[in-house]
């Protein structure tokens, strides 16, 4: 990238990210969100997570990858049991990062 | 057992509490500010270390930085990433409408940089502290403290890894990359609580796997759409839940405490 090109990239992030941070505080301090909208915002975190995690973790340079050789699919499915039975962020990103060591050096993938 | 902060901590006691609240998320943060630094300026990364670092320090965005990142690599023009940058980011609008009632009081010299530091994390300790139900006055600097130890945590993790990232080869050897998944998992999880919820994500995984190769990353766009439809959709046929609860943060007193609430 141009430094042109990464200047016009990072204000444009900046700009969006800031705009959905401070005017949705700025304006909802003020006045409430209609019930429906609100309702359906809730939905927004977990659509937007899991839509970025699943390609993140079942796709790779080969493809959608679901063998063995996919050692964060495996480390994922740890992480998402640590994470339903203690819920506690800490203790799945640990149990997790290391249930993919462990599988990369098991497999050496 | 989490003692109870005294019924009106003052403005110093709030800013403290709020940075020890926030250490456990930040060790969370620290392997993925270090992969986006290494993965942005990494052989196979575009950006140079100062475009890494401004982003870090501007954009203050972990999961949209890291996704720009990525499609910063693979060629992809300006707007797409803005507007992926976008999309990813709309979830701060529901952090946002949760702590707004809270912070009407707050004038804007308060609002605009509570706003720019809104993150995930934050929004996790802030929101806690919020429903304690002490009429404390000075929550707003439990905010402040949270936010503001995140974000330097986030500069420095960021900076780790672009000097680092010179010498890795290859990030994704050492599974770097994947410290942001396993972030998010141990985020959405918890948030799994009713059906609905749990089809939105599940209508939002599949699509985005299906759709991925959508040009434009448009796969991610439908994904959440849909992922939201699915869930608002759902609702009908499963009447209104009480609201998610929020994933606990490292402290087993905590998860103790909610559990005794719940």
């Amino acid at each position: 990238m141009t430094p042109r090109d990464e200047f016009l990239l990072i204000l444009g992030m900046t700009a969006v990210t800031f705009g959905v941070r401070y005017f949705t505080l700025a304006a909802l301090s003020r006045a409430s969100l209609p019930e429906p909208l609100f309702r359906a915002l809730r939905y927004v975190p977990p659509a937007v997570l899991a839509a970025i995690i699943a390609p993140a973790v079942l796709i790779d340079a080969s493809g959608l990858n679901l063998s063995h050789t996919n050692a964060p699919l495996f480390a994922s499915l740890v992480a998402i049991v640590v994470s339903w039975r203690t819920r506690n962020l800490l203790f799945t990103i640990v149990l997790g990062m290391l249930a993919l060591w462990t599988w990369k050096a098991m497999f050496g993938v | 057992m989490t003692t109870q902060p005294p019924a009106h901590p003052t403005r110093r006691a709030e800013f403290w509490a709020g940075a020890r609240a926030i250490i456990p998320l930040e060790l969370g943060a620290i392997p993925f500010g270090i992969a986006f630094g290494a993965v942005a300026i990494a052989p196979a990364g575009k950006l140079s270390p100062l475009a890494a670092g401004a982003m870090s320090a501007f954009v203050f965005a972990g999961s949209s930085q890291f996704i720009a990142a990525g499609l910063v690599t693979s060629g992809a023009g300006l707007l797409v990433i803005i507007l992926t940058t976008f999309v990813v980011n709309m979830r701060h609008a529901l952090y946002s409408a949760t702590l707004a009632p809270h912070m009407k009081h707050l004038p804007r010299r308060w609002l605009l940089p509570l706003g720019f530091w809104l993150t995930d994390e934050s929004f996790v300790v802030s929101a806690h502290r919020y429903h304690q139900r002490d009429d404390a006055p000075h929550k707003h600097w439990f905010v402040f403290g949270a936010s503001l130890f995140m974000y330097l945590n986030w500069q420095v993790c960021t900076w780790i890894g672009i000097l680092a990232g010179s010498q890795i080869e290859d990030a994704g050897r050492w599974g770097l990359d994947y410290a942001m998944s396993v972030t998010f998992l141990g985020i959405v999880v918890p948030m799994v609580t009713t059906r609905p919820v749990a089809l939105a994500v599940a209508v939002a995984g599949v699509t985005a796997v299906l759709a991925h190769s959508l040009p434009y990353n448009m796969g991610l766009m439908l994904a959440a759409l849909l992922g939201v439809a699915a869930g608002v959709l759902a609702e009908r046929r499963w009447p209104p839940s009480p609201p998610a609860p929020l994933p606990q943060m490292g402290e087993g007193s905590q998860s103790q405490e909610s559990d005794d609430a719940a």
